[in-house]
């Protein structure tokens, strides 16, 4: 194995266990702070895969803005900590767990039947200006979709988070 | 030469199981939300895998569009919980049974 090999098994394991960790924690804000090493470790990885850009994007956008997001409606909402899982019949549980296990088998017969994928990956990189300048040269009008998707979800978050009027005060002013 | 491509298919696929159990089993509204930021991020994890295995540069591109879906879906996600808890005081998935007869 190679130096490369061990250094993508030990951020694979890092990414799994604070990934197992982060959605069986009861507190909500546990779970935010192992998910924040869950992505760290997945920025590393993308390092490892050759895409430096999209590691720091990583780091910045996922560890760094949505879970701060998360962090901040968390400590916004004073939730108390809910009961674990749900005690659902086995009835319930037995076709879910039925199709899931079944879905697994058939994508693990499928990863190691596929020829194409047991081919080694290769240590390539692709620097941020190759990347930006594919970017906009192949998938400018993508781009610019993207962008009017932020502003809408912008002015979508504005209108659900105002403050809705008061019942009461729209009365009496309608009364004076 | 890091590993077969087959190796980081495998760890995409636990993290989106991982993802799609929590969204699931779980009543928390936060949590669920968790659960799909993991599926994505399991998602974009193929993509990085995809982009070095056949040497093309789309897989990458596609990661971007990944992240700036993410972010507009945790907003607007996050919105939404919020004004649900300032309606109803809870962000338990159970309560919203407001539509049962």
């Amino acid at each position: 194995m190679t130096l490369f090999g061990t250094i993508f098994y030990l951020l694979a394991f890092i990414l799994v266990a604070s990934t197992v960790l982060a959605i069986t924690r009861r507190q909500a804000i546990h779970a935010v702070i192992y998910l924040i090493i869950s992505f760290v470790a997945t920025g590393m990885i993308f390092y490892l895969l050759g895409a430096p850009f999209l590691a720091a994007l990583e780091v910045i956008v996922y560890a760094g803005a949505i879970m701060v997001l998360f962090l901040f409606i968390v400590m916004m909402l004073r939730i108390t900590p809910s009961g674990g899982p749900r005690k659902a019949a086995l009835a319930q549980w037995a076709p879910a767990i039925i199709l899931g296990a079944g879905s697994l088998m058939i994508a693990a017969v499928m990863v190691f039947v596929d020829p194409a994928t047991g081919h080694p990956l290769k240590t390539l990189r692709a620097g941020p200006a190759e990347l930006g300048r594919f970017l906009f040269r192949e998938y400018w009008f993508p781009v610019e979709i993207a962008s009017f998707l932020l502003l809408i979800a912008l002015v979508g978050t504005l209108y659900l988070g105002r403050q809705e009027k008061k019942p009461g005060k729209v009365q009496a002013k309608e009364s004076l | 030469m890091i590993v077969p491509f087959s190796h980081v298919l495998l760890l995409a696929l636990f993290l989106f199981l991982m993802g799609a159990a929590c969204a699931v089993a779980r009543r928390n509204l936060i949590m669920i939300l968790i659960g799909v930021e993991i599926m994505l991020n399991s998602a974009a994890l193929v993509f990085v895998g995809a982009s070095l295995r056949w040497e093309q540069l789309d897989g990458q591109v596609l990661v971007i569009f990944i992240l700036t879906v993410a972010a507009a879906e945790v907003a607007v996600g996050l919105a939404l919980i919020v004004s649900s808890h300032r309606r109803t005081g809870s962000v338990n998935a159970d309560r919203y049974n407001l539509l049962r007869g």
